[in-house]
């Protein structure tokens, strides 16, 4: 009897093939009812964003953090979690590495980067604990109220004590010294350690959820607590613990962001990464090939919006609209009953 | 039928089907207007399938149901309810948070556009009042006692117009004084004209309210009698069976050994509508099989989880060989050597979705894991499927099949495998072998004599009699969270255990 | 005192467009719903409500627009809940996206633009300065004692309650959940437009890109914050309202205390709220929303 993974492995990739077809055509649709030639539309993105090489980094850019919100999300979605606080978890981690980032001066480079990582991920572990450990185990409400307090917290932060003296169009803390810079690779492009890390934690994950003892423990946990309880396993930390994961690796998104493009902490550091994190595990089904896929693909039709912006004059809105119909055709088909986690 | 049919609902040849199991017999059962009936039979018997089907939950797959003489169909609740018929379900179908008349408001047949609370309150009351159930019109449901939910259910049947009251084990929740007050009001309802069914698997209750007793024993009716014609003894024989009595003993084996598993003197508090463990005192050794007889909702699942380190002991100890276990975790027990074959495999012991291979592994996965938990050696775990299931003689399911797709004989298969191929101590069976086919269920059988063989202690809870009473060495009964007796089978008989379970029978040191 | 009273009247203005989508969302959720979209809902009605009165130079015909979107928007949320059997939260957070998006594509050409405004009403006679209000502040006002009225006095409310603390005991008396779902999603899409729709043409004037500002997200607190008692949720709107007028207040007279600590205000409130009652919220919630909450869906 051939193995169980590979016939898994072989229908879940047909099953996302399809859903990126589907996508494609709503994305044509879309702009065709927006008055855009569609061909034209989609001769100009892949061409500027696909082919060509600089085009094609700045969507891979776009991916590092989407690769890791998603992971947010896709870890407490295994434990039968749903954590729509990824948007929150990426700002605090984006703060505590700042604060690491601007008062640990004299370090060496490679040492100072492991801190603002480290940090990065403690203030989003943080930011995910609390609702976790909030005893009446209700992470929907909490993880959003977290969400709306986690940029007025950093807006203190920039407008108040952080702020940088000098004159700038809107607040911004000082500069991040060199050594906390992540560094970028393959000059000419923004690419940085970001998407390494990124792809690290994917692979870590794919491998752990699937083949490690802990995956699995974290995955019964999700299908069936009860059974998983009869077996010895703790599931209220494990629920803990996978919040606090998923926090972790979105607040590593949002200090890898800050320290790899923007040099500076800001306000305007998400388009919204942490609720694209999800659009992007829910299409994925939480599987890593599928997060890995989904996350380039919304990453595209995000640089494709920048891009339509200039060439069909199209509003960047837009690509909010064509989110929302993609998650909205995804949570109609019949496919959206059978989830898996 | 003809015209001179006076019976209020005559039931003829009703036969439902489940999967693996004939709920309902070709059954019959009249009821006249003015009547108490109580249908009384022990668990399994059928006797809830046969009222649902009388209000519409469920279709009957053949027999016909006549209400004032006229055949009818009851397609559902709302059908049922047409006709005058209401159900009182064992769980209360009411909303905690809606207050007394405003879960009885919400069934009632014709409701105004604007509630005035001050009108609702006043109907409410006279009905309250009428058969002194005594309900505070403004109280939220969740702040009643059961018994007096039980009172709202009633209540909520009368002023949607019901005729014909079925009461689904009625007296399960509540005590003593409550029972009789309940009884006092079923006599109101009658000399009012209504039609009472009541089920119920205590005799004593049955023989002191009703006017007429039906008894139903596997899916069949046993025959009706009036309490005035029958005694204790003879509806214990109809509900149990008297060929039961000879029932193959279990092999002597060698003599039980050092105690595995004590409970002294064990107290847990309630959880919900379950009832709490008090002063619990058990002991399984070594080579012996204990079985626990009671009716199921009498405290055998928290015995189960007691034992497992699910349920908090309050007070008193639980010792496993030897060594105070009270406070350990459930990892900790099971790495002891516990192992657990649940009533609901698909529920409570694996996950759907996981193949088989993965719930093999998901017992104790340390036994399989590498590099502290990195990695899991999926060779290993295959091997040691193959091997303990090999010992234990038993065909493993096929290995990478998801749980979901098993039958419920297969996911049993597969927990006995996995549970009983690694080195334990005890094994607790709740309810093993409850909705397996024949084959399914020896198998179970056979695996649990061959651990008492190799000298591990097996603790039994069930409700099927013959099983126990052809594997236990020793067997208790449960009653209210209490063992109220212990026996050798050899010693006494199924009647004598029947009515102790019920409650009828006499207490033994 | 003059402080007090005009911090009360602008307090009270800018409560409306907040009560709106929370007296919206109390029914929604009273029947086991919770809508994550309430932000997009929002915007759509400001900037479709801004449009349509800019076009038409009338302010009326406009809000009646931004009715009807919002209607029509919250439906696909019900339709995906109700018979696709979505995860409520995702849908939510779709309709989210596609109201973000979409009032930026519509309002765009209409930025900086000034449209018909509502005119004003005083409350206390026509010589004061204060308490002046356009109707859609009075009908806010109005509208939460008689959803009460309707929630609790009504058998229609009765049942709707029902459905939302048990949609099988309200479907065993002869409710149809989905019924009462459409029609609490047709209200709560028309309260959420017709908030934001307030926000624009009633208290700025103008359109601009998300400037509802997060406050579809506070509605939802605002919410368990009033325990689903619409009575309740006038005081909840009013502690808002009155913590943006005050960061106002304070702006304008220079004092140096942070905005982002005054907007922290609804949030901190309600997590506080959540913590102290949070044991008791499971209780008073509409049971159904236990799925949600409380569980996996």
């Amino acid at each position: 009897m051939p193995k169980p993974n590979i016939i898994r492995f072989w229908h879940g990739l047909l099953r996302l093939l399809v859903t990126v077809v589907v996508i494609l055509g709503i994305f044509g649709l879309f702009l065709w009812l927006m008055g855009r030639d569609p061909i034209k539309s989609y001769r100009d993105t892949f061409r500027l964003n696909l082919l060509n090489p600089r085009g094609l980094a700045e969507v891979v850019v776009r991916m590092s953090p989407l690769l890791l919100t998603a992971l947010g999300v896709a870890i407490p979605f295994r434990a039968g979690l749903i954590n729509v606080g990824a948007e929150g978890q990426f700002m605090m981690g984006a703060l505590l590495g700042t604060w690491v980032a601007l008062n640990l001066p004299g370090l060496s480079q490679s040492l100072h980067l492991l801190l603002v990582i480290l940090a990065g991920m403690l203030g989003g572990a943080v930011w995910g604990a609390i609702p976790g450990a909030l005893g009446w185990a209700n992470e929907t409400i909490t993880t959003l109220l977290l969400n709306y307090l986690a940029p007025l917290v950093v807006g203190y932060f920039v407008f108040g004590p952080w702020r940088a003296p000098e004159l700038a169009m809107y607040p911004q803390t000082p500069e991040f010294p060199p050594s906390a810079r992540f560094p970028m690779f393959f000059p000419g492009t923004r690419m940085h350690l970001g998407f390494f890390l990124g792809l690290f934690f994917l692979l870590a994950y794919g491998y752990l959820i699937s083949r490690s003892r802990w995956g699995l423990e974290l995955r019964a946990v999700g299908g069936n607590p009860e059974a998983a309880r009869r077996l010895g396993i703790p599931v209220e930390r494990w629920i803990v613990g996978a919040m606090v994961l998923g926090g972790a690796l979105a607040g590593l998104a949002g200090i890898a962001e800050v320290a790899a493009i923007h040099g500076r902490l800001k306000m305007a550091i998400s388009p919204g990464y942490g609720f694209m994190g999800f659009l992007v595990n829910w299409l994925a089904f939480a599987n890593p090939i599928g997060i890995l896929i989904m996350s380039f693909l919304v990453a595209f039709i995000a640089s494709s919006g920048f891009t339509l912006q200039l060439t069909q004059r199209l509003p960047y809105a837009a690509v909010n609209v064509l989110m929302a119909l993609i998650l909205f055709t995804v949570l109609a088909k019949p496919f959206a009953k059978g989830v898996r986690r | 039928m003809s015209n001179t049919d006076k019976t209020v609902v005559r039931l003829v040849g009703i036969t439902k089907r489940f999967p693996g199991v004939l709920a309902n017999d070709h059954v019959n059962l009249d009821l006249y207007p003015g009547e108490i009936h109580a249908l009384l039979g022990e668990n399994g018997a059928g006797k809830s399938t046969l009222m649902k089907i009388l209000y519409g939950f469920y279709r009957a797959d053949s027999g016909k149901i006549y209400v004032h003489g006229q055949e009818v169909q009851i397609r559902s609740p709302l059908d049922a309810r047409k006709l005058g018929i209401g159900m009182v379900f064992q769980g209360f179908a009411l909303i905690p948070a809606l207050t007394v008349a405003e879960n009885v408001a919400l069934f009632m047949a014709r409701l105004p556009r604007v509630l005035r609370p001050h009108n609702l309150h006043r109907v409410v009351e006279e009905a309250s009042q009428r058969y002194g159930l005594e309900l505070d019109p403004n109280a939220p449901v969740w702040q009643l006692s059961v018994g007096e939910q039980q009172k709202v259910e009633l209540l909520k049947l009368l002023l949607a117009q019901a005729r014909i009251l079925i009461f689904d084990e009625p007296t399960k929740v509540l005590v003593p004084h409550e029972v009789e007050a309940l009884f006092r009001v079923f006599a109101e309802l009658r000399a009012d004209g209504y039609s009472l069914i009541f089920i119920t698997h205590k005799l004593r209750e049955a023989l002191a309210c009703a006017d007429r007793i039906t008894v139903m024993r596997q899916g069949r009716v046993v025959g009706t009698v009036r309490p005035a014609e029958a005694t204790e003894e003879t509806l214990v024989n109809m509900m149990f069976g008297e060929h039961l009595a000879e029932v193959s003993r279990p092999p002597h084996g060698r003599n039980p050994g050092e105690p595995v598993l004590e409970l002294r003197h064990v107290h847990a508090p309630r959880q919900g509508i379950a009832p709490a463990l008090e002063d619990l005192n058990l002991v399984v050794r070594e080579g012996e099989i204990v079985g626990v007889a009671g009716v199921s909702g009498n405290g055998q699942r928290e015995l189960g989880d007691v034992i497992l380190g699910l349920l908090r002991i309050a007070k008193g100890r639980k010792i496993f060989r030897g060594e105070d276990a009270t406070r350990w975790p459930p990892r900790k027990l099971i790495r002891a050597g516990i192992a657990f074959i649940p009533e609901d495999p698909l529920g409570m012991a694996v996950v759907p979705w996981f193949s088989v291979l993965e719930n093999f592994a998901l017992l104790d996965p340390s036994r399989f894991s590498l590099w502290m938990g990195l990695r899991l050696s999926w060779a290993r775990v295959r091997d040691s499927l193959q091997r303990g299931f090999a010992r234990l003689e038993l065909t493993p399911p096929p290995p990478y099949a998801r749980a979901a797709t098993l039958s419920g004989g297969n996911l049993q298969r597969l927990v006995l495998g996995r549970e009983l191929s690694r080195p334990y101590h005890l094994v607790v069976g709740l309810y093993p072998t409850r909705g397996l086919d024949v084959r399914s269920a020896n198998a179970v059988r056979q695996a649990l004599l061959c651990a008492k063989e190799e000298g591990k202690g097996v603790l039994l809870i069930s409700e099927d009699l013959q099983e126990l009473f052809s594997l236990c060495d020793r067997l208790v009964v449960m009653l209210r969270g209490r063992i109220v007796g212990e026996f050798r089978p050899e010693e006494t008989n199924v009647t004598e255990i029947g009515r102790v379970m019920t409650g009828t029978g006499v207490v033994h040191a | 005192m003059s402080w007090f009273l005009s911090w009360l009247s602008g307090a009270i203005l800018y409560a409306a467009p907040i009560l709106y989508p929370t007296l919206g969302e109390v029914v929604g959720q009273r029947t086991g719903m919770v809508n994550l979209g309430l932000e997009g809902l929002m915007l759509l009605g400001a900037s479709i409500s801004f449009a349509v009165s800019f076009l038409t130079q009338n302010a009326w015909v406009g809000i009646l627009a931004a009715a009807g979107a919002g209607l029509t928007a919250n439906f696909v949320y019900a339709w995906l809940v109700v018979h696709r059997n979505a995860s409520q939260l995702a849908a939510g957070l779709a309709l989210m996206f596609f109201g973000i998006g979409m009032s930026a594509l519509i309002g765009k050409p209409y930025v900086g633009q000034m449209a018909a405004y509502l005119p004003k009403y005083p409350l206390l006679g026509p010589k004061s300065l204060v308490f002046r209000y356009d109707i859609l502040v009075y009908f806010a006002f109005a509208l939460a004692p008689l959803v009460w009225f309707f929630l609790f006095r009504t058998s229609f409310g009765l049942k709707l309650r029902a459905v939302g603390e048990s949609p099988a005991i309200a479907y065993a008396a002869g409710v149809s959940p989905a019924f009462m779902r459409y029609f609490a999603a047709a209200f709560t899409g028309v309260m959420a437009a017709v908030g934001g729709a307030h926000l624009a043409l009633g208290i700025a004037g103008t359109w601009s890109e998300g400037m509802t500002a997060g406050r579809g997200f506070i509605a939802i607190a605002l919410v368990i914050f009033s325990r689903w008692n619409p009575l309740r949720a006038i005081i909840g709107a009013l502690v808002f309202g009155g913590a943006v007028v005050l960061q106002l207040q304070l702006q304008a007279q220079g004092i140096g205390v942070s905005a982002f600590l005054m907007d922290m205000i609804p949030y901190v409130l309600t997590v506080l709220v959540l913590l102290v009652w949070g044991r008791g919220v499971r209780y008073v919630a509409p049971a159904s929303l236990g799925r949600v909450y409380f569980g996996t869906e």
